[in-house]
């Protein structure tokens, strides 16, 4: 079986090509779609920040945690605590604060680079006892971290606000700077698992025993999926709040349900799956915006239903049941969007189009 | 220490008698269980050795304490002049031995080119490996920093990738796997699957090849054919063969040497011919065998 390849190098030029016709479509969107629009085009992309970054730690390396909206949070705050001004703070501070955080003060960049960098500290302290678990125990030690973080959000008064939350943390999340993270972030997990590291993490996911026999250090490569990933969890964090504009430590912000949601989007997409993952994010922020309408009262063939709330979650589930069932693997499975493949799916389907036309 | 090296000085003029590997009074205990018991014997350098004896002798327990899986109760273990006991399984694959599995682990969800390209991972990632490597005063295997910072950048990164990749090709079409090069592992067939499981291995650049019943499961063609790539390795990559083995056909036919346990004991030791004539030997497991043939 011969098969044509493109060369690398065209293949490059091909994805510049790509990353420059999306970024004029972005731009297109960004003169003409309306504000919530607008809003939710960029929600897809901060989702996919979490949805790539966790999938590299659950899809890649086969660690199945469930802490990442602990990093979510760690870095939103770090990140919202240096962009909100000194004055803003001192105003919504009820309590006291500490004087050094409300002196601490940086552009968002910065700021958002040093949200990842806390979540990854904060991920390679608990990444120590955690990594030692395996399966569902490590699931369970990693929401319980998440939750400790969170719960101790909610308490710290003077460093955090507590339940108060921040507030008019300034709306720098703009589509320039939120598609721009997801292409780094995209290109840097990408380029990771297309290097001996990757492989050596997939290695880890098929088979722990084997791989070690093979002179793989596994703590360590876990480790080090760990707080990659954790760092672009921060990072997403960071935009996220900057796209909120006001975070507070309840379970349905920065909770376990955003890790769930998040969860859904890489199992959705399909767990292993960079592509896969931006996909299912896309779905999932696109779904749950337009199914608001469900909680909405409307009329279904003329009978009237009244707005019933949490149905969108319900329609949710179904959808992702129903998904499952088709295509057990997600969307994508463990296969990539690559120039590669689409010349080979597309040949798979002009030969299945033709011998229909044939029969 | 000193005693080691002076032995190992006057063992040097002569390559074949020298011992790759000693296992000095080792022990593995479970519990009240003594799954190996006051295991003394060495592997020299070259040869190709056969570890026999019933189910639950403790063949593979042997295989695990080597490899570091287990830590041994008593005992010490040394490989080419450093003490492994206590080292870990990467290092110790590091330090030069390569095992497979009595139930065929391989990275099934990636193709054959990326099992044997994992195995050559350890070269660029391994720096507790290299350690020890230089601390012994040995030549380290690619003891050069911030390995993942280049393979994420891709600077000064990709020469090496080329290399491990060529390397990789040039193994699988000499142990005659190219045909499914870039098939999942899962689509292979038993028999090649073994055969990828024993490629991977040596693409960690062994000194010491340790393979756990590798003819399990196999068919006579197919066993046959296993026993010629064994001896073609062997002498292809030059590299000591340790194997366990069921099939009396593998053992009597291919090892030169054979050590024989029972109940974790070693109940004898000597070429094919000297255990098949061994009563202990008959009356512990080839005697049943035997008997029918």
């Amino acid at each position: 079986m011969v098969e044509k390849k493109l060369s690398n190098k065209t293949k490059f030029w091909l994805t510049i090509a790509f990353i420059i016709f999306i970024g004029f479509l972005l731009w297109l969107a960004d003169r003409y779609f309306d504000d919530y629009k607008l809003r939710v085009l960029r929600l897809i992309a901060i989702y996919g920040v979490m949805a790539v970054s966790l999938n590299l730690i659950n899809g890649i390396t086969g660690v199945f945690s469930l802490g990442h909206a602990g990093f979510i949070l760690v870095g939103a705050y770090t990140a919202s605590l240096l962009t909100l001004s000194p004055e803003q703070k001192a105003m919504s501070y009820l309590f006291g604060i500490q004087p050094w955080i409300e002196k601490l003060h940086a552009d968002f960049f910065t700021a958002t680079i040093a949200g990842g960098i806390a979540a990854a500290i904060f991920a390679f302290l608990i990444g120590w006892p955690v990594l030692r678990l395996s399966g569902d125990y490590l699931a369970i030690a990693s929401l319980g971290f998440a939750e400790v973080v969170r719960i101790w959000a909610n308490n710290a008064l003077s460093i955090t606000n507590g339940p108060l939350g921040l507030k008019a943390i300034p709306e720098y999340s703009n589509t320039w700077w939120t598609y721009g993270w997801l292409l780094a972030t995209v290109v840097f997990i990408a380029s990771l698992v297309n290097s001996s590291y990757g492989r050596a993490l997939k290695a880890i996911r098929e088979n722990r025993i084997a791989a070690e026999a093979m002179g793989i250090n596994v703590f360590k490569h876990q480790l080090m999926s760990f707080v990659i990933g954790a760092f672009f969890a921060g990072v997403s964090g960071s935009l996220y709040a900057h796209w909120l504009t006001t975070i507070d430590p309840r379970l349905t912000t920065m909770g376990p349900m955003l890790t769930f949601y998040v969860l859904i989007m890489i199992v959705l997409g399909g767990l292993g799956s960079i592509t896969g993952a931006i996909i299912g994010a896309a779905i999932f922020a696109i779904l749950f915006e337009w199914l608001r309408d469900l909680e909405q009262p409307f009329s279904f063939f003329g009978i009237q239903v009244p707005g019933i709330p949490g149905m969108r979650i319900l329609t949710v589930s179904a959808i992702f049941i129903i998904v499952m069932i088709f295509w057990q693997r997600g969307i994508m499975g463990r296969e990539e969007l690559t120039w590669d493949n689409l010349i080979k799916w597309s040949r798979k389907l002009a030969s299945l189009s033709r011998k229909r036309g044939e029969g | 220490m000193m005693e080691n090296k002076t032995a190992v000085m006057e063992n040097k003029t002569d390559k074949g008698t020298k011992g790759l590997l000693v296992l000095d009074h080792v022990t593995m205990q479970f519990g009240g269980l003594v799954a190996v018991d006051n295991f003394t014997n060495e592997v020299k350098e070259g040869e190709l050795l056969g570890l026999i004896g019933p189910n639950g002798a403790g063949k593979t327990t042997v295989f695990n304490v080597i490899t570091g899986i287990y830590y041994p109760t008593k005992g010490k273990i040394i490989f080419d002049d450093i003490d492994i006991t206590p080292l870990k399984p990467h290092q110790i694959t590091h330090l030069g031995i390569a095992r497979t599995f009595q139930n065929i682990r391989l990275f099934y969800d990636l193709s054959v080119l990326e099992n044997v390209l994992v195995a050559q991972h350890h070269e660029i990632s391994n720096p507790d490996g290299d350690r020890i490597l230089l601390h012994h005063g040995k030549p380290a295997k690619n003891y050069q920093r911030f390995w993942l910072w280049r393979a994420i950048t891709k600077l000064g990164y990709l020469k090496k990738e080329r290399e491990m990749l060529e390397r990789a090709k040039e193994l699988i079409e000499k142990v005659g796997l190219a045909h499914v090069m870039y098939e999942k592992a899962s689509a292979l067939p038993y028999g090649e699957q073994r055969k990828l499981e024993i490629a991977r291995a040596l693409a960690t650049k062994p000194k010491l090849l340790l393979l756990d019943e590798p003819a399990a499961g196999m068919n006579p063609k197919e066993t046959e054919d296993l026993m010629e790539f064994i001896k073609k390795i062997r002498d292809e990559f030059d590299v000591t063969v340790f194997l366990i083995e069921h099939d009396m056909k593998v053992v009597m036919g291919i090892c030169e040497r054979i050590i024989v346990m029972d109940y974790g004991k070693i109940i004898a030791e000597g070429t094919p011919e000297q255990i098949q004539s061994n009563p202990r030997v008959i009356e512990a497991y080839l005697g049943k065998e035997w008997k029918h043939v």
